[in-house]
């Protein structure tokens, strides 16, 4: 990390610290259109709660539809955000330490959204507290057999243990912030988050090692919850869902666009609070050739996909693939192929990822290709199940689309916010990686 | 008694290190190492036993195994359910709700055996800070009785702290 040996200690406090200063003028003009888009996002669902789960353009036989593909889109792009955080701790990856904190943000409030969607799903959404696990008034428990309720599991602890994992290692930090505040208001609030953090040697020595048990946690949780998501599908007897191959296939596509959504993220906030020093170009070389394999391991299962279909000689499961490239959703299917395969082979080049704005272009594709991707397993496995006498064709209604929209801004409006009050960069952190101060040169690091 | 805390404040590493051994040396035995960030040295030097947060964490993890199981076969048991001759115990889809709870119950556990540890020990009666702890000073909290102020003062002077507070009842 040649490029970071300017920095000191203090600076990286400065630094990080300087990012929460007062809300300029730029975060205002995006915060205000984002919470407009939300109150659109609100406007859509109370009117779908008032009219029914019609205005979702849900018609027999497709009655999953754009709302479980944004809530799959989303858990998928909150994985990322752990593998960088947890598992690229747990292997030591030092080109994590600049990007780890806002993906673990991003990884929260893409939970947060993803959480949305079951319930706006629900015919009666007021009635969402009955997937709980507690015993209705006939003393009958939920079905624990049932893959959505181990999705309120999965997605419930996921959402937990992150959360604990993101405070947690804030915490340091927010004990720095505390202590560089003036205003009343702010000291006490980052007092109270702090939790009294001192940084004494007897609170790091605990803090280190519940740090490494979380991450420990957070790494097989991170391959079940993506696992248990592709079982809503795979435990259906419906060809294009009924396969083994779909909780691998998730995981890797959940990483991936995960890490789409981090390239898309960072670019601009290293650009707008000037973070070349921290988010470095060795940072999005690493993330870009785990883009590669993502990709690759996506594309592969795209493949074994059809293969099996075709090799199973089941004309069901062969004709839901043929019809998926060639059927009236095929320029769906195009698309994904043309965003998660084709596009990031450029990336096998050196100077392709290591130029900002070649990433950023080709991380909203990313973006574009796997949200298609969910769309077609959920939507066009519908569309065509066994019996052609009831095979039918979805149109996504604007209200749908107005939810949707409204869900990007959702998640916005919670990552403006977080970058203007926490440590967007972890300060502690990075200041394991830059030389120790030493009186005595010669001293070991 | 340790009545009286001294806190001294360095610039360096090294510096901190050697004041430290120099202190144990002396015969110092509550003695508080502030850093900014978590560092090997440190915890050499100061030797402290292995966290008993790991204590936390199995015993939270097999809290949450054991809740998994409890709650999936018991309840599954408290209202059988028969369907077309499958077991009313069936453990492989049981499995995804043991292993969460046991993420979950054990992350929590972690977390208090976090909080509880950090907080708990008041191994000296005077809590001395500095905010440049959080920045980039190290700090060193002695707690000795009035008697030996001094002379924690000079140890902490000859090995290069830059400024020295002293507070006590």
């Amino acid at each position: 990390m040649s490029q970071q040996t300017s920095l000191t200690y203090a600076k990286v406090n400065e630094d990080v610290i300087r990012m929460l200063d007062k809300p300029t003028v730029k975060w205002l003009a995006l915060f205000v259109p984002t919470l407009g888009i939300v109150g659109f996002g609100l406007f859509c669902f109370l009117y779908q709660v008032y009219t029914g789960l019609g205005a979702a353009g849900y018609r027999h036989p497709v009655y999953w539809g754009v709302y479980i593909t944004d809530f799959v889109f989303w858990v998928g792009i909150a994985h990322s955000g752990t593998l960088i955080s947890a598992v690229l701790y747990l292997f030591r990856a030092s080109f994590r330490l600049s990007i780890y904190r806002i993906s673990e943000a991003m990884t929260v409030f893409a939970v947060l959204t993803a959480g949305l969607f079951p319930i706006i799903h629900l015919g009666r959404p007021w009635f969402f507290y009955w997937l709980f696990p507690y015993p209705n008034q006939r003393e009958l428990w939920i079905n624990f057999k049932s893959p959505l309720v181990w999705d309120v599991f999965a997605v419930s602890t996921y959402l937990t243990v992150s959360s604990v994992f993101f405070f947690v290692g804030m915490i340091p930090d927010i004990a720095a912030i505390r202590d560089r505040v003036t205003e009343k208001p702010r000291k006490i609030i980052y007092s109270i988050l702090s939790l009294g953090w001192k940084g004494s040697n007897w609170e790091w020595l605990h803090y280190t090692r519940a740090y490494l048990f979380f991450a420990a946690f957070a790494t097989p949780l991170v391959l079940s919850v993506h696992s248990v998501v592709s079982w809503d599908f795979a435990m259906a007897n419906l060809p294009g869902w009924h396969t083994t191959i779909f909780a691998p296939y998730f995981v890797a596509g959940a990483i991936f666009s995960g890490l789409g959504m981090v390239i898309t993220l960072t670019v601009p906030i290293r650009k707008i609070f000037s973070l070349e020093e921290y988010i470095t170009l060795d940072n999005y070389d690493g993330l870009a050739k785990l883009v590669i394999v993502t990709s690759l391991i996506v594309g592969y299962a795209y493949g074994v996909e059809f293969f099996m279909a075709w090799y199973s000689s089941n004309p069901a499961e062969w004709g839901q693939f043929y019809y998926r490239a060639t059927g009236e959703y095929a320029l769906f299917y195009w698309i994904m192929i043309f965003c998660n395969v084709l596009i990031p082979i450029p990336l096998w080049f050196k100077s392709v990822r290591r130029n900002i704005k070649a990433l950023f272009i080709i991380s909203i594709f990313i973006n574009i290709g796997m949200w298609f991707e969910r769309f077609n397993i959920i939507v066009i496995s519908l569309s065509r199940g066994f019996d052609p006498a009831s095979w039918g064709i979805y149109k996504v209604s604007w209200v749908e689309m107005g939810i949707t929209l409204g869900s990007f801004a959702w998640f916005f409006m919670f990552f403006l916010i977080f970058i203007k009050t926490l440590p967007a960069v972890s300060i502690a952190e990075m200041k394991e990686i830059l030389p120790v101060p030493r009186k005595e040169a010669n001293g070991h690091e | 008694m340790n009545n009286q805390g001294v806190l001294g404040i360095f610039s360096y590493l090294d510096l901190t290190i050697n004041a430290v051994r120099k202190l144990k040396e002396e015969g110092f035995k509550t003695i508080r190492v502030f850093s900014p960030l978590p560092n090997h040295e440190i915890e050499g030097v100061m030797d402290e036993p292995e966290s008993v947060v790991r204590f936390f964490t199995l015993f939270g993890a097999m809290l949450g195994a054991s809740c998994g199981v409890g709650f999936t076969v018991l309840t599954s048991m408290d209202w059988p359910l028969p369907v077309s001759a499958k077991p009313i115990v069936s453990i492989p889809p049981f499995i995804v709700i043991i292993f969460e709870l046991t993420i979950l119950i054990g992350a929590l556990s972690t977390l208090i055996g976090l909080l509880v540890n950090s907080r708990l020990r008041k191994n000296a009666p005077i809590d001395m800070y500095d905010p440049r702890f959080s920045e980039d000073k190290f700090g060193i909290m002695v707690a000795c009785d009035k008697g030996n102020v001094e002379k924690v003062q000079d140890i902490l002077n000859s090995h290069g702290a830059e400024e020295i507070k002293v507070d006590g009842i």
